[in-house]
């Protein structure tokens, strides 16, 4: 006897179809795909499907010295390469107990906290492009130019820059470093009320962005969502205050948190850290002390065999080096933990039964930058 | 005081010379055609004139709100950008998509400019310049510019693209919603003027604009017909049909080449009408600026040729409309219905009510 099975017939209303959202497509800022089922514009489940631009950093690490691998730490996250710098470099350091000189601190501490402000500014530019102010994008661009402008005379790059070495830095910062800074700062803290104009205060804005994407403190923790996305549903996870490198635990300086878990406040924590990066910078960038730029270090760079972590507050988050070293030149396993992964999973389960353009929204309230995600 | 413009009888003077000679020289059949082939080419040729010179001005104006210098490599300034634009888009491959319906793909563009164009045929650009003065006038222009959302609606459907479907929803969702507050906007100074022909709309205002004779209701329904003609055209913070963070281009998606120029036009052009019919309704179309009783004021007001005021008027509200764009954030489907809905139609209706009882009481200047 034949078995009959009745599959339901889905009606109108329960008829969901897909859409590819990349892996060319102008929210996803870069070569992700996310599956997207669709219910009308309603958003009922979302694959994210990554590894269109994976290029195994990972793997490749295996071969390389440790100075070299500093170079594919900037292709990672390209919008936190400094400070995805200083995670290999501390990781080097400790590992050989080595005390770098305090104005090499200094100064990785200030380029670390500019270029937390640029990714942010970046941030700000194409997150208002995704909410379809087209405008925020050119005031984003043209105030990072200036941030750009400063490396570019003391590190000899723009945006890939791979300044900092294992010990201290790839060369001494350009005369005109400090006063450049100054300027900018004097100059921003101005341009940041633009900001403040055109989009926070913008009543459009608001409503598109508040209580969308809500996430609580538990869901945050439960999916690993760190750094500013993390700190607007409440969660303290900033590594900077919790382990401290560099000089965190000398320089006075807030966490940032709110307690909202919304796409307004995953914004709102972002545009505070811009001022608190600007807080940071004012009290070191007086005070460079001079001395050397580098720590002396041995031509040759061996990590004694063994298990070593590093962790640094990237622009996106928490990132995490773990490294297998079996006391040769080149290590013989090394595990990014990357930020924009962890952040990109709780995309599903924060968007769904919103709106197509919530998608979008909260997608940018994330700030994936999709090289972090794929490594 | 009499109609005392020095340009009031020049146009009309120009078009009987043209009529009468052609009457004399030709057959009235013949005549008549003719007169219609040359109406017809005069607006072909004005319609992509507009249509360049807006497409120029606009991203000139967004160059400067961006901190940019916009185009200036091609001719002085880059006025010939679009030109070059143009004649690229004209040259392009036409993508001819699979499996999508061939007769509406290629029917869609067409009845947007088809209806973009039939609603220019009523503007009064001057005293006496303009194709047909209906007596019905400004219901004509919302009846045939609502015509464009069947094209917008088949081009999303026929491109069998989920964008595009998604676009052409919406773009049918907001277009039907915000006619009923442009519409009734309107409404409220046909009211007060008490004709829907827009000859003698514009008569109506000599002595002072709508907008200032209307005062109170009137502001209310200038701002309101702002708000739902920007919507109506889909343009920014309204312009979810295209939304291009969202669905790429929405419902002009796969169109390419000349296809895709005309949507491109037909959205200009659609701002060009609404902010005509703005300017003539609420500040008085191509009358100069008058103040009762200053007669020397209104004498040196009526030197300036009413085109001129014509044009000026429709410029500064398509400066508006170029403004909000680029300003604002862009807003969601259901706010956008629930603003209609629940904002601006009990408003328009209070506003309406309103007006009557104003020009009932008199109590408008």
């Amino acid at each position: 006897m034949k078995e009959v099975i009745h599959t339901p017939v889905p009606s109108v209303e329960e008829e969901e179809y897909h859409i590819n959202m990349g892996p060319q497509h102008p929210s996803t800022h870069g070569v992700l795909r996310l599956v997207v089922s669709l219910q009308g514009e309603i958003v009922k489940n979302l694959k994210p499907h990554c590894g269109y631009i994976h290029r195994g950093i990972e793997k490749m690490c295996e071969k390389d010295t440790y100075p070299q691998i500093i170079h594919l730490t900037d292709r990672m996250d390209y919008l936190s390469m400094h400070i995805n710098n200083h995670a290999v470099c501390l990781l080097v350091e400790n590992a050989l107990q080595i005390e770098v000189p305090e104005r090499v601190k200094y100064i990785r501490t200030i380029m670390d906290e500019l270029c937390r402000i640029q990714s942010h500014q970046l941030w700000w530019a194409s997150f208002g492009m995704d909410l379809g102010g087209l405008t925020c994008f050119f005031y984003g661009l043209r105030d990072r130019e200036k941030i750009l402008d400063i490396w570019e005379e003391s590190t000899g790059a723009r945006f890939l820059q791979s300044y900092y070495t294992p010990g201290g830095l790839m060369w001494d910062i350009h005369p005109d470093f400090q006063k450049k800074t100054k300027e900018f700062l004097k100059y921003f803290r101005k341009k940041i009320r633009d900001y403040e104009k055109i989009l926070s205060g913008n009543v459009i804005f608001r409503e598109r962005s508040r209580n969308i994407g809500l996430m609580t403190k538990e869901e945050a923790i439960n999916y690993g969502v760190t750094g500013p996305s993390g700190r607007g549903s409440g969660f303290s996870c900033d590594v900077r205050k919790h382990h401290p490198y560099a000089l965190y635990d000398k320089v006075e300086f807030k966490e940032i948190l709110y307690q909202e878990g919304d796409t307004l406040a995953r914004y709102m924590v972002r545009m505070d850290e811009m001022y608190e990066s600007m807080h940071i910078i004012d009290q070191l960038i007086d005070n460079i002390p001079q001395g050397d730029f580098s720590a002396k270090m041995k031509a040759v760079i061996k990590l004694p065999a063994g298990e070593y972590y590093q962790r640094v507050e990237s622009a996106r988050g928490d990132l995490g080096l773990y490294c297998i070293s079996d006391g040769n030149k080149t290590p013989y396993r090394l595990k990014f933990r990357t930020p924009s992964f962890s952040n990109l999973s709780v995309l599903d389960h924060i968007s769904r039964d919103l709106k197509i353009a919530d998608l979008v929204a909260i997608g940018g309230s994330l700030d994936l930058v999709i090289p972090d995600i794929d490594r | 005081m009499a109609s005392n413009n020095i340009y009031d009888n020049f146009v009309t003077s120009i078009t009987q010379w043209i009529h009468s000679g052609l009457y004399h020289l030709l057959p009235p059949v013949w005549a008549l055609l003719v007169e219609l082939t040359i109406i017809g080419l005069v607006f072909l040729v004005f319609y992509a004139l507009v249509g360049l010179f807006l497409v120029y001005a606009e991203r000139k104006v967004c160059a400067f709100m961006q901190n940019r210098v916009g185009p200036n490599r091609v001719g002085p300034y880059g006025i010939f950008q679009t030109i070059a634009d143009f004649i690229k888009l004209l040259m392009k491959e036409l993508v001819t998509i699979k499996n999508s319906d061939k007769l509406l793909f290629n029917l869609a563009p067409f009845i947007v400019i088809i209806a973009s164009f039939m609603a220019i045929a009523a503007i009064p650009f001057a005293k006496g310049l303009h194709a047909i003065d209906f007596d019905i006038g400004i219901l004509y222009v919302i009846a045939v510019s609502s015509l464009g959302v069947v094209g917008v609606l088949l081009a999303g459907w026929s491109s069998n693209n989920k964008y595009s479907l998604i676009g052409a929803m919406r773009s049918g969702a907001q277009i039907i919603s915000y006619e009923l507050s442009v519409g009734m906007s309107l409404l409220t100074i046909i009211i007060l003027a008490g004709t829907m022909q827009f000859s003698e709309i514009v008569q109506g205002q000599q002595y002072g604009w709508f907008l200032f004779k209307g005062h109170i209701p009137a502001f209310i329904a200038f701002i309101v017909f702002l708000i739902a003609s920007t919507a109506e055209t889909n343009r920014g913070p309204f312009d979810l049909a295209e939304a291009e963070s969202e669905l790429t281009a929405g419902f002009h998606t796969e169109y390419s080449g000349i296809k895709f120029a005309f949507f491109f036009l037909a959205e200009y052009m659609n701002m060009f009408i609404v902010a005509s019919i703005g300017a003539t309704v609420f500040l008085g179309g191509w009358m100069p600026f008058h103040v009762w009783g200053w007669t020397g004021f209104n004498q040196v007001m009526d030197y300036i040729p009413p085109s001129i005021w014509y044009i000026g008027k429709t410029g500064f509200i398509i400066w508006l409309m170029m403004w909000f764009k680029w300003t604002f954030p862009r807003l969601r489907i259901d706010q956008l219905l629930n603003l209609e809905w629940k904002y601006l139609l009990p408003i328009n209706l209070f506003n309406i009510l309103l007006m009557a009882f104003i020009v009932l009481m008199g109590w408008h200047f």
